[in-house]
């Protein structure tokens, strides 16, 4: 008995995790015995890249070879004997789980007979699902580490523990599509999220990181919890983790009240009843839990699974009515934090969104379909609306990037499995083009602390090559030409809404692309307009400056005063005013960034407004807050050393994410033709 | 010779990419722009002489490669009967916009002067004016429903930021507009070109024009051709969607106006000829009497609201809402003759207003104001070249026989006096007596504009500085240099006005101040860019000194327009020979 349940591990498949975990544990031990050097620092994101881009080259020679899912970590034979002794179960079943199959690894479907349901259920499957969102993970995580390279040549974090804890996000991101079992789905989610609490609040002596830390640490726990026990109700209706297993006993269940009943008198639903006999006669998990009675009707019990397990995942992927950690989380964190959230954390959110939606509820349709639909107008209609009022870099993109969880969620409000690869490939392209805003937006933290909307004017003058990436990055975000990869992915989308017959869905989505148009647009005029300093000394377009004047002026009052209205009742760092009023403050003061503010209302009145806050407020924000902008503001214009080892990083990262979001542009077929169990309507 | 329509694209998106690589200012960059657009243009000849004129009907000149096969996205590329002079109108167009933007002197920031360049960023302009090409060029030669959305989005972003960088006081706000109409109406049109697709299961527009709607029931149609209808009416644009566009002329620079009228609003009205109506027959019979309302009523709001204009800009822009109407009604009437006047009525439209905007912008720049009481009157006195081209453009809008403005306006009548089977005459009857109000109407307010501005005695009257809506803090000297200005003449003039207030019938606002004209535009000039030392201006006319009548570089810019409006009203059946075997392809009719 144990000899049979000792199985052999297909090392090819699980290099990916595997070489990323022990790069981990090298960046540990070496951060731990390396002398503290100066050459230690890069040394260590080196290590970090090399594990990340080995693990993505076992990725491509994963896809590059042809041929069957690889699986590994199934179930041994000896556990499957019992189900695969009963024949009769596979003519009932084939059919719907063939297309599970086919639709999410992309294999060739074996031709259905009854070896195809009783293949042993695997818990790690490498299939075209694990190989794209895998690529996509570390082709993001490449990036990540670029940008990370960056702000860790202040010195202010500690670099061994940064890499350790980035290299663990990125294995679980790489396991967690791999999974098919509800066990290790978990363990990956939990491995993606709970490194990031510690990035997000490994800046020291820094309250808004150490704020956003909690926070994420709050809603993940929460949603882990809430993901949980909707996952052990299922498991208590069906019997098994494994997804495959779980499709099959919810799809029996739901075909047996469709049968004639216990009776079995019908000849034609011969078949069918005969599958579902069996299933009542025994049907044996893996677990040896054994249904020997007829189930009861628990379909409520599985609704209430369905809705807690959305609801844990719309809290990982910051979906609408849980998406209020998100402005602050992001903008707490540093960006590189923020980057990996708002690609590789969400990205993992969705591929076990889908997982479980698809592969493992798909005969539950018609519960999560209407559910999904109306969380994603509501989480691009939200954020979208909420990104209009934002004036900081970083929270814009918090929420415009809420707003895109949306898009990315209305596939999934189709009743129909094929509109998931849309998901898919919005998700790929708006990696993309997300990782390249958040990349130039690094490199003008660097210079500008604060990172207000504000600081990137006349970005496209100071730095062409960047001022011009960041405005084809949110054209992009747009959706518009010349960012045509944005295009596409709408595109993409709207087909599948238009197709599934979602047209309400269509229609709030075209709303929301125009008012998400709004700030990014809005956005990269700024990019484009003089700086208000430089327009001053140099001969620039008379209507630009009095534009600019009129712009600071207009900005500066309601500013204020809005900021004013918020902090005077608001829960302390629940609002972003308050924040900034209390970000704001020290660097007026201590005069960087040129000219402050050109309206004449700012000076007089942003030093004031702590005064007024600071009561107000009891919590720590405003304390912490000042010491860490003054940190950031040495940072930024002193240690010229680290300048130029700090600047090379981010432009390779924006390079790299221009490089592939042109790409995409032109040739979108790069990922399109990737994509699993995809039939075009045209064929 | 397929090779042609592609290097129609490739031409200026090469030429707009070269920009991009940092080389030699002033005279390289004009004679880059020239070049490029020249060469475009002359491509655009070589199709037109390649297409022929033997009347057969289809497209020629296809190339059709896949781009995205997963999106069935194919880039096909074809020129006809429809598309061709639209293809011609938008290269010499833009070639002939920057042949404006040589000239010498003048204060606007669309100028590429010899030697040292401007303040008013001309290497983006040129970039920007390139892409726009692209954009519009592309959107007359795709045949693949697909690639036409994706170069009709491709024109947003340029237009937006040629209203928002180089237009006037409330660029911002009139760009904002512009795009979040516009991309408001292209999502919709998505929408309804995927519902097409995915009822059809084809993107080839030449597939589904042949089909002619078959395989779409009526219901499915009617939708489809609302959503894209919409789409397109808000291009076009159609009197409920309208609201963009007069803020959007009025703030644009003056090839920002001339292209936006020229050939951008085409774009709308191309779709309703290449997609809407062939692809969508049961669904255009059902939607055609209410886009002939709209039509007609938006023909008469727009001369009702042109006759409430002060401003020359912002009644040309009402205008083209009229004129927009004509074409739109004559779709309505889904017959060969009311498409053959639509075609029609685009192209005449496109080279009228075109030259409207030219002779506008022009006056603008003397003005320094496009304010028609401001401007006083006598122009033909004092600017007799300028003033004549500015009535001849006004006459041919308001459709005099024998220009090219009329046939458009006569056919479309025409048709709807007779519309297609499934419509209902007496509405359409209707229709043809208010679009023929409505003609009566654009004569009136043409002409009482040109017996305000261009006749009477020359009362040298400008307005003054619009002090207001200039900011506080920093442009306190230029206003109070502006205001030394503006009271000096002021005081000078002061006896002037009563002299010729006896004459002049129509004297300006209280705020008008009678100047030296120049010196107006100068303090003008001074106050918006508060730069006081800066105020000698660009060349040509010094204080004091008279204002230069028509230049050799507008000249050159305008004359071709006008010789084709001449062209076109004479012999209509240079333009109608082309159009209307293809009309008869589209209707399925023989």
């Amino acid at each position: 008995m144990i000899q049979s349940v000792v199985q052999s591990i297909d090392y090819f498949a699980v290099a990916p995790p595997l070489v990323l975990a022990l790069a981990a544990g090298l960046v540990l031990l070496l951060d731990a015995f390396l002398p503290r050097r100066p050459y230690v620092r890069p040394a260590l994101g080196a290590v970090t890249l090399a594990g990340v881009l080995v693990a993505l080259g076992f990725v491509i020679a994963q896809a590059s070879r042809s041929g069957e899912a690889i699986r590994t970590f199934c179930v041994p034979e000896s556990l499957t004997a019992p189900t695969r002794g009963i024949p009769a179960v596979s003519p009932a079943a084939p059919p719907g789980v063939e297309q599970v199959t086919q639709t999410l690894t992309g294999t060739a479907a074996v031709a259905p007979g009854p070896g195809a349901v009783s293949a042993p259920s695997c818990s790690f499957v490498v299939d075209d699902f694990t190989l794209i969102f895998a690529g996509l993970v570390l082709v993001a995580g490449v990036v990540v580490v670029l940008l990370s390279m960056t702000l860790l040549a202040s010195g202010e974090i500690p670099v061994g523990e940064w890499h350790f804890l980035l290299l663990c996000t990125l294995t679980g991101a790489v396991a967690l599509p791999a999974s098919r079992d509800l066990i290790m789905l978990v363990v990956a989610l939990e491995l993606v999220s709970l490194p990031v609490f510690a990035l997000t609040g490994l800046r020291r002596h820094d309250g808004r990181a150490s704020e956003a830390a909690v926070k994420l640490f709050l809603v993940s726990v929460v949603s882990t919890a809430v993901t949980l026990f909707g996952i052990s109700l299922l498991y208590g209706v069906t019997g098994t983790v494994h997804l495959d297993r779980l499709a099959q006993v919810l799809r029996e269940r739901a075909a047996v009240p469709a049968a004639p009943g216990p009776g079995q008198a019908a000849g034609t639903a011969l078949p069918q009843a005969a599958g579902a006999a069996d299933v009542t006669e025994g049907y044996v998990s893996s677990l040896h839990i054994v249904y020997d009675s007829p189930p009861p009707d628990l379909s409520s019990v599985v609704t209430v699974a369905i809705v807690l397990v959305l609801a844990g995942f719309a809290f990982k992927v910051a979906a609408v009515p849980f998406h209020a950690w998100a402005g602050d989380v992001y903008q707490g964190a540093p960006v590189p934090v923020a980057a990996l959230l708002s690609v590789i954390s969400k990205a993992a959110g969705f591929a076990g969104l889908i997982l479980i939606l698809v592969t493992a509820l798909g005969s539950e349709s018609g519960t999560w379909v209407p559910l999904v639909a109306i969380i994603a107008a509501l989480t691009m209609t939200v954020g979208n609306l909420l990104a209009l009022r934002q004036r900081h870099a970083v929270r814009l993109l918090a929420w415009s990037s809420v707003a895109q969880s949306g898009y990315i969620l209305a596939p999934l409000g189709v009743r129909d499995e094929e509109a998931t690869s849309a998901s898919i490939a919005y998700l790929v392209f708006y990696a993309a083009m997300n990782l390249g805003a958040f990349a130039v937006v690094m490199l003008v933290s660097r210079r500008a602390a604060r990172n207000e909307l504000d600081d990137y004017r006349g970005l496209a003058f100071r730095n062409p090559a960047a001022g011009l990436a960041l405005v084809f990055f949110l054209l992009c975000l747009a959706g518009l030409p010349p960012g045509l990869v944005g295009l596409f992915a709408k595109i993409v989308v709207f087909r599948e809404l238009v197709v599934g017959g979602v047209g309400w869905l269509a229609v709030v989505m075209a709303v929301n692309t125009v008012i998400g148009l709004y700030y990014y647009v809005a956005w990269a005029v700024r990019i484009l307009t003089p700086a208000p300093g430089r327009a001053a000394g140099k001969a620039a377009p008379g209507p630009d400056r009095r534009e600019v004047r009129e712009d600071d002026a207009a900005r500066a009052v309601p500013a204020v005063s809005s900021e004013r209205g918020i902090t005077g009742h608001a829960v302390p760092g629940a609002s972003s005013g308050h924040e900034d009023v209390g970000r704001a403050a020290p660097e007026t003061s201590s005069g960087r960034e040129g000219v402050p503010d050109q309206g004449s209302p700012a000076p007089g009145q942003v030093p004031g407004t702590p005064d007024i806050t600071a009561p107000a407020a009891p919590a720590a924000p405003t304390a912490p807050a000042a010491p860490a902008a003054l940190v950031e503001d040495a940072d930024g214009g002193g240690s010229r050393t680290g300048w130029r080892a700090g600047w090379m990083p981010v432009a390779v990262a924006i390079g790299v994410t221009a490089f592939v979001a042109l790409l995409f542009s032109v040739a979108p077929q790069v990922v399109l033709d990737f994509l699993p169990g995809v039939v075009g309507i045209g064929r | 010779m397929s090779w042609v329509l592609v290097a129609l694209l490739v031409v200026p998106l090469a030429g707009a990419l070269m920009l991009l690589v940092p080389y030699g200012k002033g005279r390289l960059l004009r004679a880059h722009a020239l070049t490029v657009s020249g060469v475009t243009f002359a491509l655009s000849l070589v199709a037109a002489v390649a297409y022929g004129s033997d009347g057969a009907v289809g497209m020629r000149l296809v190339t059709d490669l896949a781009w995205v096969p997963w999106l069935n996205l194919r880039f096909h590329l074809g020129v006809d009967g429809v598309s061709l002079p639209l293809v011609v109108l938008t290269t010499l167009l833009t070639f002939l916009c920057f042949v404006y933007m040589c000239r010498e002197g003048g204060n606007g920031p669309d100028r590429l002067p010899r030697g040292e360049l401007g303040p008013g960023r001309p290497r983006a302009l040129v970039f920007t004016l390139l892409l726009l090409e692209v954009g519009v060029v592309g959107t007359f030669l795709a045949l693949d429903l697909l690639l036409f959305f994706v170069f009709f989005e491709v024109v947003l972003i340029p237009m937006y930021f040629v209203i928002a960088i180089w237009g006037g006081h409330a660029r911002r706000a009139a760009a904002n507009k512009f795009i979040l109409y516009t991309l408001l109406g292209s999502v919709v049109l998505l929408i309804g070109l995927l519902f097409v697709w995915a009822r059809t299961g084809t993107l080839d527009m030449v597939a589904l024009a042949s089909a002619h709607g078959a395989g779409m029931p009526r219901s499915a149609q009617t939708l489809a051709f609302v959503a894209i209808g919409v789409g397109l009416a808000v291009k076009t644009p159609m009197w409920p969607l309208h609201t963009w566009l007069p803020a959007a002329h009025t703030e644009a620079p003056t090839v920002g106006s001339v292209l936006l009228a020229g050939v951008l609003l085409k774009m709308g009205t191309y779709g309703f000829a290449r997609i809407a109506i062939p692809i969508l027959p049961e669904g255009a019979a059902a939607v055609a009497p209410w886009l002939g309302a709209f039509a007609v009523i938006g023909i008469v709001y727009g001369c009702l609201a042109c006759l409430a204009q002060r401003d020359l800009k912002r009644m040309i822009a009402y205008s083209s809402i009229g004129h927009m109407g004509f074409v739109l009604l004559g779709f309505a009437t889904l017959t060969p003759v009311g498409l053959n006047a639509a075609l029609f009525g685009n192209i005449a439209h496109g080279l009228i207003t075109a030259l409207l905007f030219f002779v506008v912008g022009g006056i603008k720049e003397r003005y320094g104001t496009a304010d028609i009481p401001a401007l006083g009157g006598g122009m033909l006195a004092r600017l007799p070249h300028l003033a004549s081209l500015l009535t001849f453009a006004c006459v041919a809008s308001l459709g005099l026989p024998g220009l090219a403005g009329f046939w458009g306006e006569m056919l479309a009548l025409l048709g709807a006096f007779d519309p297609a089977p499934g419509l209902s005459r007496p509405l359409f009857l209707t229709f043809m007596v208010l679009g023929g109000i409505g003609t009566v109407l654009t004569a009136a307010y043409f002409l009482v504009m040109l017996s305000r501005v261009t006749h009477g005695r020359p009362t040298e009257t400008v307005h003054a500085p619009l002090l207001a809506a200039v900011g506080p803090a920093e442009t306190r000297e230029a206003v109070a240099a502006a205001e030394r200005v503006t009271e000096k003449v002021t005081a000078d003039a002061e006896q002037v006005v009563e002299e010729t207030m006896a004459g002049g019938e129509d004297s300006g606002p209280v705020d008008t101040a009678v100047v030296d004209d120049t010196g107006g535009a100068m303090a003008r000039r001074d106050t918006e860019g508060a730069r006081g030392s800066d105020s000698s201006g660009g060349g040509g006319r010094a204080r004091g000194g008279r204002v230069r009548d028509v230049t050799p570089h507008e000249l050159a810019a305008w004359v071709p327009l006008v010789v084709l409006i001449l062209l076109f009203g004479l012999w209509p059946k240079a333009l109608l020979s082309l159009t209307d075997p293809v009309v008869h392809g589209l209707l399925g009719a023989p």
